[in-house]
């Protein structure tokens, strides 16, 4: 198990290299002036020079490429040409707002998700069956971003029952800082108020997060619940006259949960970069804005921090996935 | 036996065109996807003002309400956004097309080499196509189409470039399990070179997966582009696209709200389409997935 966590940690090293790479070219290769946009369009060619000598990017690419390695291995991600801040102070800020929405997304659709398709199991082919296709077929085709639009007209410029955007009102003291999700540092604080007024304005940003993960979750969830119910052992259950209920929730339910698993984890490195677009809509402060207004602005320090990041948390989900099957279905080995 | 095997095809075909017309989800996928292409097609010329999708304003009709002369209501520059939606449709649509041709034949070309030939070259493209699992695509297409400039080819070849993989994958799985039939063996022995049995042999039998990846992945394409548009790194006004009607009615909410949610309803119907098509070609095309 130990060795397995290990050679799975080592595998990391390879890929953050391939992906620094990879960023480097989109970033030093294709045609793009981010000295020139960064330094303003009044900058004589001289400020422009000065400009680009003082982030090094009068260097060979090569050299700037190994100066960035140097740094990361010192924890060092660069420095944003335009904000002039280091991008590793800027993603420790950031990050948190975005794991605290990709959680409660990942929550949300996790808790209806598995019930739903257990559901559309067991009443396979009949309407609870088809409804539920139908509309896993409509939340997978619905842009975040368009539903992003329609809940805060509908819940916050309608109905005026929740926030429009942001993560917590900038009048109100946000609750001190323990783990960087708003929520639990409320509850830590026993600020029953704060937890409130953090959970409203998680609520929307969440709901338009998961709908889509909720979906290939119900459905992956219908089709292992299936094939699990086709089992001897479900047949004999039923033979030896246990009630429905129980053979569903007891004996079906977990084994059909260990085939989900998977998809969870992928779905996670999916919410982690789809953070970008709902974040827009909803000024939610997280690394998904931050990446946007880098990649508008073609300051690529902070992009290549942010795709680091997401990549690094992709695969430290996935290690943890692969633990927790182990856990859930001892029959599987690590070797 | 040329004559056993066309029947035998197309008694698949019949059985399979049978079964997708049992399933009123996919035949009204398909009529969804038919009226986007017709759409795309005559788009510009069906709208009520073609003057409008040129960038033309009409300054004295801002922020018309939907009424019977603008059934979708007026913009903040007074175009009407029936007209831009319709002409809109083509822009998506051929993105969308582009993205998905592209990354068809990059990914099946790579997958296709990848495991067919093996060995280190296999090893090499793999580890390569990896690199899309773990960055997330939207940004990687995003930091391209950013870096390319605003544009609609630059875009396509933006986001094709994180779509490749996907195809790579499939191809390779399918090719390593074909690879051993004792059709290809056959066509060994008769002396084919290695292109001729990949070309002619292996890759028309595992067309059917690729269709349905494809068709499934039209309505992902089309999402993609307008995310892009969204974020204001696509297609720039007055080209009009979905996406960026989308973002720049983001302003005038909750007034104006028909400025934003006409858009966005024509983005969700083409997607919804083409997921429903795709589901239902699934069923018909790849038995494995079938229930």
């Amino acid at each position: 198990m130990l060795r397995f966590v290990l050679r799975r940690l080592m595998l990391l090293v390879p890929v953050m290299f391939g992906l620094t790479v990879m960023m480097f070219i989109i970033a030093r290769l294709l045609p793009g002036d981010p000295v020139g946009l960064a330094a303003g369009p009044n900058a004589t060619q001289a400020e422009i020079a000065a400009y680009a000598r003082d982030f090094g990017l009068d260097q060979p690419v090569w050299v700037q490429y190994g100066r960035y390695l140097w740094g990361l291995l010192h924890g060092d991600l660069g420095v944003s040409i335009f904000s002039r801040r280091p991008v590793l102070a800027d993603l420790i800020a950031y990050l948190p707002a975005t794991m605290e929405l990709v959680f409660a997304a990942m929550a949300l659709a996790v808790g209806l998700g598995i019930p739903a398709g257990l559901a559309a199991a067991v009443w396979r082919n009949r309407w609870p069956d088809y409804a539920s296709r139908v509309a896993a077929l409509a939340a997978i085709s619905m842009p975040r971003f368009f539903l992003g639009l329609l809940l805060q007209l509908t819940f916050a410029m309608w109905l005026f029952w929740l926030p429009l955007g942001g993560r917590f009102p900038i009048i109100l003291e946000p609750p001190p800082t323990v783990t960087g999700f708003l929520t639990l540092d409320a509850l830590f604080a026993g600020d029953w108020e704060a937890f409130v007024t953090a959970c409203r304005h998680l609520a929307l940003p969440a709901i338009a997060m998961c709908l889509s993960p909720l979906a290939t979750i119900m459905r992956m969830m219908r089709a292992s619940t299936i094939e699990v119910l086709q089992q001897d052992y479900v047949m004999t259950a039923r033979a030896l006259g246990l009630p429905p209920r129980l053979i569903v929730f007891k004996y079906v339910a977990k084994n059909a949960v260990s085939a989900t698993l998977t998809v969870i984890g992928l779905y996670f490195g999916w919410l982690l970069g789809g953070t970008v677009l709902v974040e827009t809509v909803f000024d939610w402060p997280g690394i998904g804005l931050y990446a946007t207004s880098a990649i508008v602005s073609q300051d690529f320090m902070p992009v290549i921090g942010v795709a680091l990041v997401i990549g690094l948390m992709f695969m430290l989900v996935n290690l943890l996935v692969d633990v927790l099957y182990g856990v859930i279905n001892p029959k599987v080995r690590y070797t | 036996m040329t004559d056993i095997t066309e029947s035998a095809r197309s008694y698949a075909m019949r059985r399979g065109w049978f079964r997708f017309r049992q399933s009123g989800l996919s035949m009204l996928g398909a009529a969804l996807v038919l009226a986007v292409l017709v759409i795309a097609v005559i788009g510009p010329w069906i709208a009520p003002f073609p003057e409008h999708i040129a960038g033309g304003v009409d300054t004295a009709n801002r922020f018309r309400s939907p009424s019977m002369a603008h059934p979708f209501g007026t913009n903040e520059l007074g175009q009407d956004v029936l007209s831009l939606v319709l002409a809109g449709t083509r822009v998506s649509v051929l993105a969308g097309l582009g993205v998905v041709l592209i990354g068809t034949i990059g990914g099946t070309l790579v997958g296709a080499v990848a495991g067919f030939v093996g060995g280190w070259a296999d090893e090499m493209l793999m580890r390569l196509a990896d690199l899309k699992l773990v960055v997330p695509g939207l940004i990687l297409a995003m930091a391209v189409a950013a870096a390319l400039g605003p544009g609609l080819m630059n875009m396509v070849i933006a986001i094709a470039l994180s779509w490749w993989p996907g195809y790579a994958r499939l191809v390779r799985g399918e090719v390593i399990a074909r690879k051993e039939e004792v059709y290809v063996t056959a066509a060994r022995a008769m002396g084919a070179t290695p292109a001729r049995v990949l070309f002619r042999h292996v890759l028309p039998n595992i067309v059917s997966p690729i269709v349905v990846k494809m068709s499934l992945d039209m309505g992902f394409a089309i999402l993609t582009v307008a995310s892009l548009g969204f974020i204001g790194i696509g297609v720039r006004p007055p080209t009009p696209e979905w996406g960026t009607l989308l973002s720049v009615s983001r302003s005038y909410m909750p007034d104006f709200w028909w400025t934003a949610v006409f858009p966005g309803l024509a983005m969700f119907t083409a997607i919804f389409g083409f997921n429903l098509l795709g589901d239902g070609l699934r069923d018909v095309l790849d038995p494995k997935a079938r229930r």
